[in-house]
């Protein structure tokens, strides 16, 4: 390997770092406006309808492990490359606390890992400091936001009902698909508890929306990537036909190290990526920066864009940047419900994920902690795949066979067909989302002295739980159970309990996380401004979700997206007033 | 791929076990065990690719090892009817490519095996596979059931319940498990909820 130093010729108009939600937005809008945008991607390419990645469709025989998590964390047929581990990538966490870090390296993003659940913020997400005096607000509202979410509703699609909750704010909504079996229980079961069980919100096409993307044909794969595009993957929907366009570069393999700047004036001059498959260094020149790296990634690369002028990293005159790193909350439970056993047979595949949910449905002045959740629902007559029919011990020995008979849990032989069949499409699950407090101690700061494979600083971590966090994770429980046993239902296994902070998932392992590169109206206490343009330079801008000054108990990508666009054409317009 | 085909891919290893493997048709037939070489025909990354080659070209356990399992699974989940038994569709070479794909697998599943071996030769003088069937079973009733067992076994009945998951799901992620099963989906469709008869036997 030779040391050297490449620079592209052309100066860009823009340049992004990152193909996923918020970079490819940007790219999207930008170049459908006339703009001469690159855009890095630290991965490879991926195309759903491609066959050469494709996994939609495979049976489970076609993986010789059936499809089990060995070197995808979710499972050999989930769409996304990476996970929590990157060989060569690595981070670390101050000891007593932990952060799993996940990272998807491909066109993209992560993207291609995720239920499709697009939820808007509500009015009350964008100010819970001044609602509930901890926490911060936002320097903007839903109102600020509404028109992106509308604009994002149509260009994008989105299934849904309208219901006028005022913290759940309609969108412009496809039809749902109608409810499968189980989530009839679940539904009754929640109106019985006067828990509000509405159809989800999940940007899939249960109709066509235009020419280039056909609708659902019901195989409930989301995760894998849709050939026929039908559901939203930033690759199919905005990055591919920002490429079509002619304005859009797309470099893959490129991994940046840092943000360049001109020290006399103070702005940013393009970026400095790793073309990871030669290890040569290149610089891509452009008039204004835009990151979409992922929280953490935004934030490591401001950090690690010091000069002399910036000395604490680029954007960072507050120091705030990797600060108020936050994740949701999750835990889970899962049921057996004897009523379901022995169910007719008919294809329930449905969407990818769940056909229902619940919005947040209690007061928190009336309870322990201060923030709420949302519960997501699993069940089914799915698809078999690795782990299908394990644990059978724990459940044959409870329940009559059709004559009557019980036998000792386990054994062998025939009987454990009769078992797999008549138990199968009768196992519920549930999880829950929560809304963190977000707090200036867990953060993300660069790890004295360590680099990844590129000779890039990594990431340290530094993350705990509060008590309010715990106190969300204890109601969840408790009100899995009751739903469970609404239903009929035998909550299975023990019930997590304060050994385990009630089963609260640790932080990352969620994949939610916001807030390390937030926005304020006060320069030093954020690092952007309410446009999400840096507050110390001009010319650059953060479009995931490091902006976020909280995240709701709503799953972000869909506000990553509307966040990106609105940027995107305020990027638009001081162009047009030559103000960038 | 039909039953005919199924049965004609079953073919006699080494040590005279009858294994098969439901694979994609562009997938070489089983020998010994292990498929030689599996194009991969589901969107793999080359280094996901290199790792399934080493994988599938490593043999971990020993002929005696993979003729305890394949009785195990004979055991297990026997043929009926007209659906296949587990060995039958390979599931004694989807254990042995678990475990070196889960190395953490390796010691329960080969420790359960010197397990069994050795309690074999305790009761009947001679190796799990060459006892009669009906001594086999008096075995494997010692260790099969987990609430009835006694606690000097218990170390069998945790090999048991391995050896029990991992047959069970070889066999329901073929597609002779899919028709057992009765699963219908994995092909484009139109959704339009449960049939109405379903719906009304749970009144909704």
């Amino acid at each position: 390997m030779t040391f050297q130093v490449k620079e592209t010729p052309e100066i860009f108009d823009v340049v992004i770092v990152g193909s996923g939600a918020g970079g490819g937005m940007a790219a999207y809008t930008l170049t459908k406006a006339g703009a001469k945008v690159c855009l890095l991607e630290a991965g490879s390419y991926y195309d759903p309808a491609d066959p050469q990645y494709i996994t939609q469709m495979k049976n489970p025989w076609e993986s010789p492990r059936r499809g089990a998590s060995s070197t995808r964390p979710f499972g050999d047929f989930d769409a996304a490359y990476g996970g929590w581990q990157i060989e060569g990538e690595p981070y670390s966490a101050v000891k007593g606390t932990e952060f799993h870090w996940f990272r998807s390296r491909m066109l993209g993003g992560r993207t291609n890992h995720w239920g499709r659940i697009s939820l808007r913020f509500g009015p009350n997400d964008f100010k819970r400091g001044s609602l509930t005096g901890i926490g911060d607000d936002w320097p903007i509202g839903y109102d600020d936001l509404k028109p992106f979410y509308d604009k994002t509703d149509k260009l994008i699609g989105i299934f849904g009902s309208v219901e006028n909750m005022y913290n759940e704010p309609d969108g412009i909504f496809l039809p749902p698909p109608p409810m499968r079996l189980h989530e009839h229980f679940i539904k009754k079961a929640g109106t019985n508890l006067k828990i509000p069980v509405i159809p989800s919100r999940l940007s899939i096409l249960t109709k066509p929306i235009n020419n280039e993307r056909g609708s659902c044909f019901y195989c409930s794969q989301c995760s894998r990537g849709c050939n026929k595009y039908a559901d939203f993957s930033s690759s199919s929907v905005l990055v591919i036909p920002a490429m079509k366009t002619g304005n859009l570069t797309l470099i893959n393999h490129a991994m940046v190290r840092e943000v360049l700047t001109d020290q006399a004036t103070g702005l940013a001059t393009g970026v400095s990526y790793v073309d990871t498959k030669t290890m040569a260094e290149v610089s891509v020149r452009a008039k204004r920066v835009v990151l979409g790296a992922s929280a953490c990634e935004s934030a490591r690369l401001l950090l690690n864009s010091k000069s002399a002028r910036f000395p604490q990293g680029l954007a960072n005159t507050s120091g705030v940047i990797g600060k108020y790193l936050n994740d949701s909350t999750g835990a889970s439970r899962s049921g057996f419900v004897p009523s379901l056993m022995n169910r007719d047979r008919y294809n329930e595949d449905g969407v990818g994920g769940s056909h229902i949910y619940s919005p947040w449905w209690l007061d928190n002045n009336k309870l322990d902690f201060a923030r709420g959740y949302h519960i997501e629902y699993g069940g089914g007559m799915g698809m078999p795949g690795y782990g299908f029919g394990m644990g059978m011990h724990n459940n044959n020995g409870k329940y009559p066979y059709p004559n009557g008979e019980t036998l000792p849990a386990g054994g062998y032989g025939s009987r454990l067909r009769e078992d797999v069949n008549r138990f199968y499409g009768a196992y519920i699950g549930m999880a829950g989302r929560g809304e963190p407090i977000p707090l200036e101690t867990n953060y993300c700061e660069i790890d004295p002295g360590k680099v990844d494979k590129y000779g890039i600083p990594t990431l340290r971590f530094h993350y705990k739980w509060s008590d309010q966090e715990i106190k969300q994770a204890k109601h969840m429980q408790d009100t899995f159970e009751e739903l469970i046993i609404e239903m009929g239902g035998i909550p299975l296994g023990n019930k997590p309990g304060p050994e385990t902070n009630y089963g609260l998932e640790a932080p990352g392992k969620i994949i939610h996380e916001v807030g390390t590169v937030r926005m304020g109206d006060n320069p030093n206490r954020s690092a952007l401004n309410k446009y999400q343009q840096a507050h110390d330079v001009k010319n650059l801008f953060v479009v995931d979700a490091a902006p976020f000054v909280s995240q709701g108990d709503k799953n972000v990508t869909w506000t990553i997206l509307a966040s990106a666009m609105r940027t995107s054409e305020y990027i638009i317009d001081q162009v047009k007033a030559n103000k960038i | 791929m039909k039953r005919r085909d199924l049965i004609k891919n079953i073919t006699l290893t080494s040590v005279g076990i009858a294994t098969a493997q439901v694979l994609p048709a562009q997938t070489e037939v089983v020998h010994a065990g292990k498929p030689k070489k599996q194009k991969s025909n589901y969107g793999r990354t080359p280094d996901e690719v290199k790792r399934d080659e080493k994988l599938a070209s490593d043999t971990f356990f020993t002929p005696g090892e993979m003729a305890v399992i394949t009785r195990l699974c004979d055991i297990i989940l026997p043929a009926k009817g007209s659906s296949p038994s587990a060995v039958q569709v390979g599931v004694p070479a989807f254990i042995e490519f678990i475990a070196k794909d889960m190395p953490y697998q390796q010691v329960p599943l080969r420790g359960g095996i010197m397990w069994l071996e050795n309690y074999s030769r305790k009761l009947f003088g001679k190796s799990f596979v060459a006892i009669t069937p009906a001594n086999q079973i008096t075995i494997v009733d010692a260790i099969a059931y987990p609430e009835l067992a006694s606690p000097a076994v218990s170390a069998g009945v945790s090999f048991f319940n391995l050896m029990r998951d991992l047959t069970l799901t070889g066999f329901y992620t073929t597609e002779a498990g899919f028709e057992d099963l009765g699963y219908v989906g994995n092909r484009p469709n139109n959704w339009e909820g449960p049939p109405a008869e379903v719906l009304k036997k749970f009144n909704f």
